[in-house]
């Protein structure tokens, strides 16, 4: 064999080999894993079996759905990841409205399309309108991560944080927001009812949807106007047509359903980066100093739960779970279940310094994404928050910088 | 402004580079059927510009492509490990029924993921192309049947083994919907003229469907109207798709081809009734091939624009602005005998990409949109043959979904190896 002919032999047996050995042991040609601090998609410990259903349902939540696949004809977003990117908090882009509710006594333009409207239609279809007389707010994507350990508190919890505000220096009050549930959805083991039929609830912005199982039902049909056995009426423009009276073919089967619910379920919590950072702990102390910990609390602790990883664990979500009057300011007119319409559930601050991460860079605050950094949020609280509001403004601009920096930690 | 860059570019590219050639001398391929006569070639002859072999004394002639690899791939630190493919197995059949009267056909199984991922059925096993030819005048040539449109270059000139890349690029197959075939009928012709080539090709054929802004992908995405098993016998506007490209080629310079292609997409009327506005998909395209004079360095490129009419009341999700290509360069570095095989050659290369899926601002911020995607992958491989060729490849990939993150559900940044296997036989 000529030298040339074993120089190129040597060349490609050295490349190929080159290429075996840097698949099976050099990580630094590839990617590395993100810090788990830095993402928000993982489970918390599951089972075998557990985790396949996890698997099954995180690829539901990040499919986009097609007219074929039940989407509209009136929608928001085609998928569950459109609105909650990296499970994270959603972009104006997918914002939602919704209308005709201005007390507990329900929404009076259910016949016209209420509560909520497609933002979007398909093809060939009326764009829907927000009925003249009514009405409405815009209200944000909400975090996903961790949704599962806030199921899990008990009522007792949540009625204990209430109690403990009786008599708080700063004014600040809350209380649980108490809704009709559904008759497809099962109350929790533990679940407080009062006398009236109506029960605590905790999701979404006005804290109105009892649990994940509904929060999920509604997505689905609200958000992509996909029916399922439980919400089985598509979304309607009543301009066009009359409230439906008959059940269609449900577009999500429940096995697909069920692993929807069971994947935001399972979700782990953000993970808090730099805790032990000096600036960050004295932005911590800061921020209990000046009465923001009233209603953003640091700790909750869950109770019984079917998924072993859910049960009795306290987690930081700083949330209290309940409504709080924010003043005039936040008052959209618009409200759901017991909540006033200046009343607002405490947002969750986990995950908040990852939002530039999920919301392109920017970062929008507030139910309707209207505050875009955290300063201006912070500013932006009224009525039960004006005391803490106030009180940062009042801070040493080294306290403001740390503050900021421990918000931007969560 | 994007668009009069890229033609300046495409256009110093022509005067300064010479030869037109593909990644492989078509000339070096064995015993071609009945393809043209002349002396140089166009893109649009690639067809026809393949190795067929003779059957017997027949007017028949056969050939055909394989194209298979190993890829492992890498995102964001999570792999599915190696991953074995078998991409396409193509057999073409072509027949000179008569003089100036000719047939091809290509019967290809694919399994690529290309198309709408959500909507296909899986590998596919059907007729890319089938088409009559036949020459009233070397400008005048009607071809009829199952056809390619000639957008850009490389929708007609897609064979695996001419190129060192184990993938397609990627906005050929996720932006234009390479492979592109369609029933329909057309002109084309070609004039030479001392080293100037000129070409012309107009069709009419079946086109899109409202799939290209109603998929699993959940953008804009024209490879959708792919996986419609229906298309090829109904056209969901009822409308034709008008084809048509010129290409200017020098064999002291190289091809530059300038492309359009669109049509009424949807399906606009039910039961004779017009239930929404007809809705038009335009696409144009620009693309180049040539090599360096001495270096041997050859240049692929194409570059398109595709602009969609999306209802006014539809998610942003669905773009109205799409545009992206890719840049070959493939460097011969060593030509000659090598073991026993006495035309062999090794490359080294390099292929740029960029696509972007959704170019426009947001209404509710103003903000720009993303859905974009950047991916350079260079490349070493050998032919021992021009008909074959063993490619090794490596990718680095970086993408932004539609806000602009580069961490989600199913981007991050990517890298990935691949080694295959491609040859026409």
């Amino acid at each position: 064999m000529k030298k040339r002919n074993l120089l190129i032999l040597i060349l490609f047996i050295l490349t190929f080999s080159a290429t075996i050995v840097s698949i099976t042991s050099c990580n630094k040609i590839f990617p590395e894993m993100i810090n788990p601090e830095n993402g928000l998609c993982g489970p918390i410990t599951l089972t075998s079996s557990q985790t396949l259903l996890f698997s099954a349902g995180n690829d539901q939540f990040f499919a986009n759905r097609t007219s074929a696949t039940g989407l509209g004809p009136y929608f928001v977003a085609t998928g569950c990841g459109s609105c909650h990117s990296s499970d994270n908090r959603g972009h104006p882009f997918t914002i939602l409205t919704r209308f005709g509710q201005t007390d507990s006594t329900g929404n009076k333009f259910l016949a016209e399309g209420g509560p909520q409207l497609g933002t979007f239609c398909l093809p060939g279809y009326t764009p829907e309108t927000i009925p003249a007389g009514a009405t409405s707010t815009k209200l944000i994507a909400p975090i996903t991560a961790g949704v599962g350990f806030l199921e899990a508190v008990p009522d007792s919890e949540i009625i204990a944080m209430a109690n403990a505000n009786v008599n708080n220096p700063n004014g600040v009050r809350g209380h649980p927001n108490y809704n009709a549930i559904p008759s497809y959805v099962t109350p929790l083991s533990g679940a407080i009812q009062r006398a009236d039929g109506k029960y605590i609830c905790r999701f979404g912005r006005k804290a109105a949807v009892y649990n994940l199982f509904q929060q999920v039902a509604l997505a689905y049909n609200h958000d992509m106007g996909i029916t399922s056995s439980y919400m089985p009426y598509n979304p309607f423009n009543y301009q066009d047509e009359a409230m439906p009276t008959t059940p269609a073919t449900p577009e999500i089967d429940n096995n697909t359903f069920y692993s929807v619910v069971f994947y935001v379920t399972a979700l782990q919590t953000p993970i808090q980066r730099n805790a032990t950072d000096a600036t960050v702990i004295q932005g911590q102390n800061a921020f209990v100093k000046i009465g923001c910990a009233d209603c953003h609390k640091q700790n909750l602790t869950t109770g019984y739960s079917a998924i072993q990883g859910l049960a009795y664990q306290t987690f930081q979500p700083f949330t209290d779970l309940l409504v709080h009057d924010m003043g005039p300011g936040d008052d959209d007119h618009y409200t759901e279940g017991d909540a006033l319409t200046s009343e607002w559930r405490t947002t969750p601050l986990w995950g908040l310094g990852l939002a530039p991460c999920v919301q392109g860079g920017d970062v929008y605050l507030m139910h309707d994404g209207r505050a875009h950094s955290i300063q201006q949020a912070i500013q932006m609280h009224g009525g039960e928050s004006a005391v803490s509001a106030a009180n940062f403004s009042k801070l040493s601009s080294a306290d403001q910088t740390a503050v900021i920096k421990f918000l931007q930690s969560l | 402004m994007k668009i009069t860059l890229s033609v300046l570019f495409i256009t110093i590219l022509l005067f300064y580079f010479q030869p037109a050639s593909a990644q492989i001398d078509s000339s070096l391929l064995n015993s071609p059927a009945k393809k043209d006569t002349a002396k140089h070639t166009l893109s649009m002859d690639a067809i026809y510009n393949r190795p067929f072999k003779k059957l017997g004394s027949s007017s028949l002639s056969i050939g055909g492509y394989v194209e298979s690899d190993v890829q492992y791939t890498n995102t964001s630190g999570i792999t599915n490990g190696d991953q074995f493919q078998f991409r396409r197995f193509s057999l073409f059949v072509s027949s000179t029924i008569a003089p100036h009267i000719k047939f091809l056909s290509e019967i290809e199984y694919e399994d690529d993921p290309s198309g709408d991922a959500g909507e296909a059925a899986g590998p596919e096993f059907g007729v890319e192309y089938a088409a009559l030819d036949i020459e009233f005048n070397p400008l005048l040539n009607l071809r009829g049947g199952m056809i390619l449109n000639p957008i850009g270059g490389f929708n007609e000139n897609h064979d695996g083994p001419k190129y060192e890349f184990t993938d397609r690029p990627i906005a050929m197959t996720q932006m234009l919907p390479d492979t592109w075939n369609n029933p329909g009928f057309g002109l084309y012709g070609k004039k030479y003229s001392g080293h100037w080539m000129y070409g012309y090709e107009a069709y009419v054929t079946g086109g899109f469907n409202d799939s290209i802004i109603n998929n699993s992908q959940g953008k804009t995405f024209l490879p959708a109207a792919k996986s419609s098993i229906t298309r090829f016998n109904t056209s969901a506007s009822g409308e034709p798709l008008y084809t048509g490209k010129l290409s200017f080629g020098n064999d002291q310079i190289g091809e530059i081809g300038l492309s359009y292609m669109g049509g009424v997409y949807n399906t606009w009327r039910v039961e004779g009734a017009q239930v929404d506005n007809k809705r038009s998909v335009n696409v144009f395209d620009v693309n180049f091939n040539g090599t360096i004079p001495g270096l041997h360095t050859n240049i692929i490129s194409e570059w398109a624009w595709i602009f969609v009419d999306i209802p006014p009341d539809y998610t942003p999700e669905y773009a109205h602005k799409q545009f992206g290509g890719f840049i070959d360069v493939v460097q011969p570095i060593i030509h000659g005998r090598i073991l026993d095989w006495d035309n062999a050659t090794v490359n080294i290369a390099v292929r740029g990409e960029y696509v972007d899926w959704n170019d426009g601002n947001f209404v509710a911020t103003g903000q720009k949109m993303y859905n974009d995607l950047w991916s350079i992958m260079p490349a070493i491989s050998f032919r021992p043959t021009p008909q074959t060729v063993l490619r090794l490849n490596y990718r680095r990939q970086t993408q932004n979904d539609i806000t602009g993150n580069k961490i989600g559900a199913a981007i991050g940044p990517t890298a990935g190896l691949s080694f295959g296997l491609s040859t026409y036989f």
